[in-house]
């Protein structure tokens, strides 16, 4: 399996560590109810289909969302988490 | 020798290869393979089958062999399950056959063969089932003994392997007619191309069969084409690669037979592990023969027609007096080749009616073989025709059941085949694998110029794909007869008739299956271990399927496939592990110190990946606690020297590098004066403590945060993802800088003493001060932190300075009265002072366990602060950080022990918590304990009883303040 780093391109599995769905961007506010921190830290989806997923890529340090169909196994996309929404 | 008929395109006669096989002397030709050479000395039997230990001689001629696997000597040891067909010939080789004892000729199981009425599938699952107290003591090491196929070396595989890597933009599988019309359609559009065949030579089945391409002999028109291949820069030709798998995104696995076939291949490795990225690639696989399972077809001397003709062909083994047996025009075609170039073809049976032709052999329309004679190889068939039985003396028997595309690979990632009438075979769907295109008779089109055409094709659509353009190409001329057929699974006449030959599998196996209830294609496969053996059913899985259908009156696409997955081809745990043994698993890391620490004897510790010295032993010393008593004295009474170049460091720079602080901190780092150091805690996000360590701020904008040596990387990273996820647009930037920095702690009374002489003035930095130095001519970072106790200074140079460094510290402490020490007396000294690490922050203890929530700002957010508020994460039900004396001094504390009420009995109903850390006190001369206990910080000088059921250690321990020495913490701030 092969992902593309905005940074570095096309490179090898072996190289990004995943820590999950995407969800973990959307951090609650500190103020926010104990039912929105529960939900942000052990809620997840298990999407068989398009999923967005958060990636590290260790040689270069970026954090990355990766658009994968956890189903087909295609990449259909990937930004920084930096420039991601 | 015996059996060499003249010809033979592979082999050089005028070059004798010596080798042993079963301990008899033998020679081939250079060009020879295993199996080719046994044949031409006129070996049969090559090895016994795996349950009835029945005679095997050689089926194939390629990598699908089932019978002729053999162990191979290198190395000084005997590799099992290696494939006679696909292994070279070299002066030298030693080979011997498995599954046997004492001989191949002579082989004490065949009693197995005897019992085989009662040796079923299932038989294992029936038999062994009770008395239930059997299975352990008697059943399970009885069948241990006798299972298997071949043993494996007990010793450490000594033999080299390596990985590599590739990268092209048309990968192409096979060498035939179709690869090599798509590799030289592809080189010559300028695409980088990688060819890869599984044979030693690339070519094909021309190579076997003959005929001819382009108005001349086939071999001649592929010697041809590889020329041209050879002279294109953008072509790599890889022979002797399998592909065995492929994985997501274009990357495919294979596996090259580098130096297998080497007599002494020195240092060139035995075979090599490819990763190969392809944007696009193309399946020339070919397609198998199959069988026919009619009785006594596994009998030595029984072979697939398309082995013969390459054995034939390519080695010029001499098939003595020759059957065919066949349903298809190819088969027929085939025998009348093989009849006119002088092979002796004694008779050709083929189970149509309506089959005709002119050949110099007699032909038998609507006859099949239903029997075969000879104990250690075929001496005679026996013929059934209209009713009525007849014999043929023959010495080789010739199947052809037809072809099934070798289409495995299109599969590997959960796509089905679908099935084809016309050929009675599955092949793969366009499209089923994204990025792989079957081609050629990979995809059911069998006649060469069928072939020739597809590869072009194939090739031309890839490079559409790739954005480059397909050049025009001539299609050479060659045969385009049709190959029809009339399926023939199986002959239907009394005995058994084999499917799988490796594991013995008949017809009869598959049917009692399916009457079981096993009738899922998945279900039988397993009950009756067919396609389970190291060929995976290449030859015996159409077959199996189709006896199914038969039993279970279903269709065979309505059956269905078993799945195939990777590998392909029998991988080697050797090349699959290539690169990552011993130290390529699992790399050193070493301090800039380390030659010294080692030359003072001192026995490292792994830590991480790191190698820290534990105690620096002196002549004399009883044990090792003598040594560590000796560096904490050192500390305590004089000054130490101890390298913690491990501990992670990270440089935080930049305007908002304090406000990104203080969101990944506990505490507030902004406010931080610069030339200031501060103890700081951070947590997980779910309010769990990640990881504690001192953040200095060395100017306005510049920060530089410690962790501990194991978390330093998981702290990186967990920096990096705050930063980039929730720090957007904010003016900093982070960099680890472990590496650059060799740091000393330098600790004890005698410290400013010692820093006199390095500094030329004893530093005026007050306790948890930083100030810029010189060492020499060496700019350098002075801290002031102690994790002793004691006065104590850190003291960094560039990484290069390191060692000397070291040394001089090390000099002028022992001229002090102290000295180096080690991970020991650091442990000791910490514990004294209730400093943690890592063993009590182990994931599950959060700030307030520890005592440290007064350190949680209430001001501002941090990570971690949300949830570490959660019920259940404070309280008196949390096992808290206390200290643990023992009542009696000298009474040991063991790590790891449990802590209950001095009366319960050890039941986890009555646990109070464990221990985390223990230490001899030299200073206190006595044993102390960090432990986490229920509500410890309520309980101080309450006695509970310390349990360590592993050790068989008890005593009783009075629970106290983990600070146990000097708690005002005068030492080290005067």
């Amino acid at each position: 399996m092969r992902l593309p780093c905005p940074c570095c391109g096309w490179r090898d599995l072996r190289e990004f560590t995943c820590i999950g769905a995407a969800d973990y961007l959307e951090r609650p506010t500190a103020d926010a109810p104990p039912e929105a921190w529960d939900a942000y830290l052990h809620v997840r989806d298990n999407p068989a289909g398009p999923a967005r997923e958060l990636w590290y890529h260790d040689p270069c340090g970026t954090w990355l969302v990766v658009e994968r169909d956890t189903v087909m196994h295609a990449v259909t996309g990937s930004r920084a988490v930096e420039d991601a929404q | 020798m015996k059996r060499r008929a003249s010809g033979g395109s592979a082999i050089e006669r005028a070059r004798g290869v010596p080798f042993r096989f079963d301990g008899r002397e033998m020679r081939g030709c250079r060009g020879d393979t295993l199996a080719s050479a046994l044949l031409a000395n006129g070996v049969r039997p090559v090895g016994r089958s795996f349950k009835y230990h029945r005679p095997r001689g050689v089926l194939t001629a390629g990598s699908e062999e089932p019978n002729a696997l053999v162990e191979l000597k290198r190395d000084g040891a005997y590799q099992p399950n290696i494939r006679a067909t696909l292994q070279e010939l070299h002066p030298g080789l030693e080979a011997r056959a498995q599954n046997c004892w004492p001989s191949v000729r002579r082989d004490v199981l065949a009693v197995n063969d005897l019992l085989a009425p009662f040796l079923s599938a299932g038989f294992y699952y029936k038999t062994f089932m009770w008395p239930r107290a059997f299975w352990e003591g008697l059943y399970e090491p009885l069948i241990r003994r006798a299972a298997g196929l071949g043993r494996l070396p007990r010793a450490y595989d000594a033999s080299l392997h390596e990985r590599a890597f590739a990268f092209c933009d048309l990968l192409v599988i096979g060498s035939g007619p179709t690869g090599l019309m798509a590799a030289l359609t592809a080189g010559r559009a300028g695409a980088d191309v990688v060819l890869v065949e599984e044979d030693r030579q690339m070519g094909g089945l021309p190579l076997s069969q003959g005929g001819q391409i382009d108005g001349r002999g086939a071999d001649g028109w592929v010697q041809r084409v590889l020329r041209e291949l050879q002279g294109l820069p953008n072509v790599r030709l890889m022979p002797r690669t399998s592909v065995f798998g492929v994985y997501d995104g274009g990357v495919f696995g294979a596996l090259e037979r580098v130096g297998q076939h080497l007599a002494e291949p020195g240092l060139v490795p035995r075979e090599c592990y490819w990763r190969i990225t392809a944007k696009r690639a193309i399946l020339a696989s070919g397609a198998l023969e199959r069988p026919i399972a009619h009785p006594g077809n596994d009998r030595p001397g029984v072979m697939l027609l398309s082995a013969v003709a390459s054995y034939w062909q390519r080695w010029a083994v001499d098939p003595g007096r020759v059957v065919v047996f066949g349903n298809n025009d190819h088969a027929l075609t085939t025998a009348q080749a093989l009849a006119a170039e002088g092979m002796q073809i004694a008779a050709y049976i083929d189970s149509r009616e309506d089959v005709a032709g002119e050949a110099p052999f007699p032909l038998r329309a609507g006859a099949e073989v239903v029997g075969t004679r000879g104990r250690q190889g075929l001496r005679e068939v026996t013929i059934r025709a209209r009713g009525r039985e007849s014999r043929i003396a023959c010495d080789t028997l010739g199947l052809s059941g037809g072809w099934n595309p070798t289409l495995a690979l299109t599969c590997h990632q959960g796509a089905r085949p679908v099935w084809d009438e016309a050929i009675a075979a599955f092949v793969p769907r366009p499209g089923m694998l994204p990025g792989l295109e079957a081609a050629g008779a990979a995809r059911g089109c069998f006649s060469t110029a069928a072939c020739l055409a597809d590869g072009v094709e194939a090739a031309r659509a890839a490079l559409a794909e790739l954005g480059l353009t397909a050049p025009d190409i001539a299609l050479p001329e060659a045969d385009d007869s049709p190959y029809t057929l009339r399926p023939l699974w199986q002959v239907k006449a009394p005995g058994r008739a084999w499917l799988d030959f490796a594991n013995d599998v008949t017809t009869k196996d598959v049917k009692l299956a399916a009457q079981e209830g096993f009738a899922s294609v998945e279900h039988m496969k397993r009950y009756t271990t067919q396609g389970m053996a190291p060929d995976q059913g290449k030859s015996s899985n159409m077959g199996a399927l189709a006896v199914l259908a038969d039993a279970t009156g279903g269709s065979i696409p309505g059956t269905g496939t078993t799945t195939f997955r990777p590998p392909f081809v029998p991988v080697s745990i050797g090349a699959l592990g290539a690169g990552a043994r011993g130290k390529g698993f699992r790399p050193e890391r070493r301090t800039t110190s380390d030659t010294q620490v080692r030359a003072l004897g001192a026995p490292m510790i792994e830590a991480g990946l790191w190698y820290r010295p534990s105690y620096f032993p002196k002549p004399g010393d009883p044990d090792w606690r003598t040594a560590c008593n000796r560096e904490v004295g050192y500390v305590r009474k004089a000054v130490g020297v101890c390298d913690v170049s491990t501990l992670g460091k990270i440089a935080v720079q930049g305007p908002d590098a304090g406000r990104f602080l203080d969101f990944v901190y506990t505490g507030t780092m902004s406010r931080l004066a610069v030339g200031r150091v501060r103890y700081g805690l951070m947590l997980r996000e779910d309010g769990h403590v990640m990881d504690d360590g001192t953040c200095a701020r060395l100017g306005e904008q510049d920060y530089l945060v410690t962790t501990t040596t194991a978390a330093a990387g998981e702290v990186m990273r967990h920096l990096e993802f705050v930063q980039q996820a929730f720090c957007r647009g904010w003016q900093l930037r982070l960099c680890s800088v472990t590496e650059q920095w060799a740091q000393m702690a330098i600790a004890g009374p005698l410290a400013g003493e010692l820093l006199a002489h390095v500094l030329g003035e004893v530093p005026d930095l007050p306790f948890m001060g930083y100030q810029p130095v010189q060492v020499g001519p060496v700019a350098a970072r002075l801290f002031r932190i102690s994790f002793s106790g004691e006065r104590g200074y850190e003291l960094a140079v560039p990484a290069r300075y390191g060692a000397d460094l070291f040394r001089q510290l090390v000099a002028l402490a022992e001229g002090l009265g102290g000295g180096a020490y080690g991970m020991e007396a650091l442990n000791v000294l910490r514990i004294e002072k209730g400093f943690l690490t890592h063993a009590e922050i182990d994931g599950f203890v959060t700030a307030f366990d520890l005592g440290l929530q007064g350190m949680m700002s209430r001001k501002k957010d941090f990570i971690g602060k949300a949830a570490s508020g959660r019920p259940g994460l404070t309280g008196a039900e949390r096992l808290q950080l206390v200290g643990l004396r023992p009542q009696d001094p000298t009474a040991e504390l063991t790590a790891g022990a449990h802590l209950y009420p001095r009366e319960a009995p050890a039941k986890a109903t009555h646990g109070q918590g464990h221990v985390k850390s223990v230490c001899y006190s030299p200073t206190l001369g006595t044993w102390l304990g960090l432990a986490l206990v229920t509500n410890g910080r309520a309980r101080h000088g309450e006695m509970l009883r310390l349990d360590d059921g592993l050790r068989g250690n008890r005593c009783e321990v009075t629970l106290c303040d983990p600070v146990f020495f000097d708690p005002e913490g005068g030492r080290m701030r005067d």
